[in-house]
């Protein structure tokens, strides 16, 4: 599986994920500078990854989003490429438009740093395939940023199909009917506000994160 | 030529911050203070060839998020 990372100024969250992808599918990721305006060849995924890019200046996302590399990163989408965008990296997706809806301030105001139980919705995509429909897995979550917003209809759609990846067990940040990651249409784009590359060996104290990587491992190899 | 860009959440989207200044007005003593809701001021100093749809561009494409945020433009000379 051939794999990348985004690099923003400000991201913090790219060497974790870096790890994790090269742990579970044994080739390191290359990681790629926001400003190039290419992408490796051949890529099968792309995280775009944690942190504060651009120091949240303006809009957490918001300049990341209108990045040079974020064209071939969308480019990349359109063409079936997987992309996983998680914390900052689903901030960065929603505000370039390859996610609906939005990331607002916490409803409670504060940072919130600490493990939470996911339920898994759909595991009908590459990144929830190894889970069981309606299992409960851990995973933390570390952000000011996350509430996540959709107008009803758009809610509505989301849910209709089956575009919820993981929801919240409990009220963590105020998101809209506590919607923690999200698909698009195709289902080859993930954004999720939990960190499952902090959850992928015993010492992070949860292992639930790893399944996704294995997931997208099995499923992206499968596909050639 | 400057123009003031003024951004606001829209009015239904939850402004915790907004809530957080109003109950520190209320600690500070101030009555009748029934609800706050912050924006941003954006102030750019521009090419005086700049058009007003140069300026919204500006606001749709960056400024403002307009999912969740209105913008008001103000041109100042």
């Amino acid at each position: 599986m051939k794999s990348a990372v985004i690099v923003f100024p400000g991201s913090n969250c790219d060497r974790d994920l870096a790890v994790a992808f090269e742990a579970v599918s044994g080739r390191k990721p290359e990681m790629v500078w926001h400003r190039e305006t290419e992408l490796p060849e051949g890529l099968d995924l792309i995280g775009v990854p944690g942190g504060f890019s651009y120091g949240d200046y303006l809009r957490s996302g918001a300049m990341a989003a209108r990045s040079p590399i974020m064209q071939a990163v969308a480019q990349a989408a359109a063409r079936g490429t997987y992309v996983l965008g998680i914390c900052n990296g689903f901030q960065v997706l929603t505000e370039a438009g390859l996610l609906p809806g939005a990331l607002m301030r916490n409803a409670g105001i504060h940072f919130v740093c600490r493990s939470v139980a996911l339920t898994v919705e759909n595991r009908q995509s590459a990144f929830t395939s190894r889970y069981e429909a309606g299992e409960t897995i851990n995973v933390p979550v570390a952000h000011h940023d996350g509430n996540y917003f959709a107008d009803a209809q758009t809610l509505d759609r989301l849910e209709g199909e089956g575009r919820v990846a993981f929801r919240y067990a409990e009220a963590v940040n105020g998101s809209a009917r506590n919607i923690a990651g999200i698909l698009n249409e195709s289902g080859n784009v993930l954004g999720m506000m939990p960190h499952p590359e902090r959850a992928i060996e015993k010492l992070h104290g949860s292992t639930d994160g790893r399944r996704m990587f294995e997931g997208l491992t099995e499923g992206l190899l499968a596909r050639v | 030529m400057k123009a003031r860009v003024f951004v606001t959440l829209k009015s239904g989207v939850l402004d915790p911050q907004g809530k957080a200044i109003q109950h520190a007005l209320e600690g500070l003593g101030f009555e009748g203070v029934n609800d706050v809701r912050a924006g941003k001021l954006i102030e750019l100093d521009v090419a005086d060839c700049t058009s007003q749809d140069d300026i919204d561009a500006m606001c749709r494409k960056l400024l403002a998020n307009t999912v969740i945020e209105n913008y008001r433009i103000e041109a100042i000379g």
